[in-house]
């Protein structure tokens, strides 16, 4: 009982300083909503995954063509419809790449190519399927970045000013959108493949035509949300005008949406350009694009697989890492559009 | 509500009128006549089939002709396959599609459903995540993918079931399988995020401590509420089961509608390509129409914002 009152007695006490400086000190630093936003992506597992696959992919499609001895056309038809076999994984008998085909006949030894090794295989007409899929998967994702670029520019400026303007102009703008909507794209797309000549370009503009209306809807519904808003008024009376007002306080505001809707795009559209490739409407050979590669590879599918597997395997890994983004990045830029 | 139909009608009008004058005009804009390739021809017999065809008016005159007869549901001869009536080409082929495509959904919405339901009710569990990747797959892997594999595996090398054709009942199981998996993820997908916002309700609990079994609470009080907004994706899933057909039969050698428009374009049998064009349209606005009405009369909210905008 002493001992206890020993120990507490008023001397070990210090009265407290109060101060407002000192409880509105920050300790920590401040996190900015982008810094915020990343820290959501990378933990989740799905998105990293996905950007991982991407950047994999992406490697391959620059590099895979450039650090192989054969070009994309060449043809040989002495190598012809060879199974793919890969250095060294050849000794590892169930992988399947060690240039034995179905039938269970070496071809590299049939057609004396013994000292060749062609990753994927090749073709009927010998050309390296290696190079022709990383060939292809680059024409895939170009045409589906110009096409998501393109959207997102007539997207963002149509909402824009669909939405700031408000009134006639809006009501005007959002009855065509309605119209354009109502037009199925699948319908569009095929009848522009058939005036246009088809290639790279025609199947971009045939997306856009129809694809941006998605992200003007998306843009016009946040333009209006935020058209109200106390800080938007303020720079008003402030004396900014439309344009300061949308680039400087709407623009990064509406960024999470444009880039999410994007990112949705990207898979989108590289789904409709191998739609169109596969019913005989797109690129036109010898250029190949992943969608053709597979069409190319069903014809022969019961005794070559190889054709169809690779290009197959890596539009469905494009699409798969695109979409596990594209919801990681909705998660982490807009956490009320989290499902 | 008859003003939000009356509404939609005139839209679906105008947008059925843009697309025919759209397809029409674009038609017309392809380089050269239907006969160009056929190297026989005199030009007094390529003058005689385009009179014949009416080639020879005016593009006014012709689009006048063409929308008049699109009233009268004719829609011209197939250029390729002898003066046969696109109407009666179309009629016979939509059968397989159709089925194949109802087959499709049927199988898929109940799956899906399940599926979704499951993995709300066991929520951030094994089953929850076997259920959100196999939709994340089923949405990202492009059909012929699926159709592919498919074929190749069960058809070719189990041998369980035929590869290709249309010939009876074991024919549709791996067309109508590859067309549905898009439809499972989808369903899947979206009844689990509305189970789990239902779950979270006020209404629930309150249900939950009335004392009501589990069952009544899952099926009476959630599951149904939960289906409403799910009516809102059946529109974009009737559009993709479309596009999906046209994939599928092509792979699975079905001789569907989808078949014969593949064929169509490769053949540039124009009249066919118009008219299944403009038929798809009338398809897509169609059910895009019935599930706008269908949405305003499951929800009354919906209905309400309707009548007063």
């Amino acid at each position: 009982m002493s001992m206890r009152e020993k120990q507490l007695n008023n001397d070990l006490f210090q009265p407290a300083v109060i101060s407002m400086e000192a409880s509105e000190k920050i300790t920590e630093e401040s996190t900015s909503f982008w810094q915020d936003a990343r820290r959501r992506l990378f933990e989740n597992k799905g998105s990293v995954a996905g950007l991982i696959i991407i950047a994999v992919i992406l490697l391959f499609a620059f590099l895979g063509p450039v650090l192989s001895q054969y070009g994309f056309d060449d043809q040989d038809v002495s190598r012809a419809n060879l199974p793919p076999r890969i250095p060294v994984l050849e000794k590892v008998g169930f992988l399947g790449i060690d240039g034995v085909d179905i039938r269970g006949v070496n071809q590299y030894e049939m057609k004396n190519q013994k000292d060749n090794y062609y990753w994927f295989g090749t073709d009927a007409l010998g050309r390296d399927q290696f190079v022709r899929v990383w060939k292809g998967t680059q024409i895939s994702l170009y045409i589906a970045f110009l096409a998501a670029a393109i959207d997102m520019v007539i997207g963002v400026a149509y909402g824009a000013i669909s939405g700031y303007r408000g009134g006639r102009t809006d009501n005007i703008m959002q009855r065509i959108i309605e119209i354009v909507i109502g037009i199925p794209n699948l319908i569009v797309i095929i009848l522009f493949i058939l005036i246009l000549e088809p290639g790279i370009l025609s199947i971009t503009i045939s997306l856009v035509i129809t694809g941006w209306t998605t992200m003007a809807r998306i843009v016009r519904g946040q333009i209006l949300k935020l058209k109200n808003q106390e800080f938007v008024m303020a720079s008003q009376t402030l004396g900014a005008n439309s344009s300061r007002i949308l680039t400087k306080h709407m623009f990064p505001n509406i960024l999470g949406s444009i880039i999410i809707t994007s990112m949705f795009t990207i898979p989108n559209a590289i789904f409709f350009e191998a739609f169109l490739s596969f019913i005989g409407l797109g690129i036109a050979p010898p250029t190949a694009s992943l969608g053709s590669l597979v069409n190319e590879g069903f014809k022969s599918l019961q005794i070559y697989p190889h054709l169809v597997l690779y290009p197959a395997v890596i539009i469905s890994l494009i699409m798969i890492s695109f979409n596990l983004l594209g919801d990681g990045l909705r998660d982490a830029l807009d956490p009320k559009m989290r499902k | 509500m008859v003003r939000f139909v009356l509404k939609r009608m005139l839209y679906m009008l105008i947008t059925l009128f843009i697309i025919t004058s759209f397809t029409f005009f674009l038609m017309k804009l392809l380089p050269g006549s239907p006969f160009n390739n056929e190297e026989k021809l005199t030009d007094a017999q390529k003058f005689i089939l385009n009179e014949k065809y009416g080639l020879n008016d005016p593009v006014p005159v012709q689009y006048f002709n063409y929308m008049g007869n699109l009233l009268k549901g004719d829609m011209g001869v197939s250029f390729q396959y002898d003066n046969r009536p696109v109407s009666t080409m179309i009629a016979e082929r939509i059968g397989p599609s159709a089925v194949l495509g109802i087959e499709a959904t049927i199988f898929g919405t109940i799956i899906g459903l399940i599926l979704g339901i499951v993995a709300a009710l066991r929520h951030n569990t094994a089953a929850d995540y076997v259920s959100s990747l196999f939709a994340v797959l089923g949405i990202s892997i492009p059909s012929f993918v699926f159709a592919g594999l498919l074929q190749y595996y069960v058809g070719v090398k189990l041998d369980w079931l035929p590869v290709a054709l249309w010939d009876g009942p074991k024919y549709h199981v791996l067309p109508a399988l590859s067309l549905s998996v898009f439809v499972i993820a989808t369903v899947a997908r979206f009844m689990r995020t509305e189970m789990l916002e239902v779950l979270g309700q006020d209404y629930i609990t309150t249900a939950k401590s009335k004392g009501l079994s589990k069952l009544v609470v899952i099926y009476k009080h959630s599951v149904r509420n939960a289906l409403i907004p799910v009516v809102t994706i059946l529109g974009p899933l009737a559009i993709n089961l479309i596009t999906g057909t046209l994939i599928i039969e092509k792979i699975f050698a079905v001789p569907g509608l989808g078949y014969q428009f593949v064929g169509s374009i490769t053949l540039n049998d124009y009249p066919v390509i118009m008219a299944t064009t403009i038929f798809y349209s009338v398809c897509f606005i169609v059910v895009i129409l019935i599930v706008d009405i269908l949405y305003g009369i499951i929800d009354p909210r919906i209905r309400v914002a309707g009548g007063k905008g």
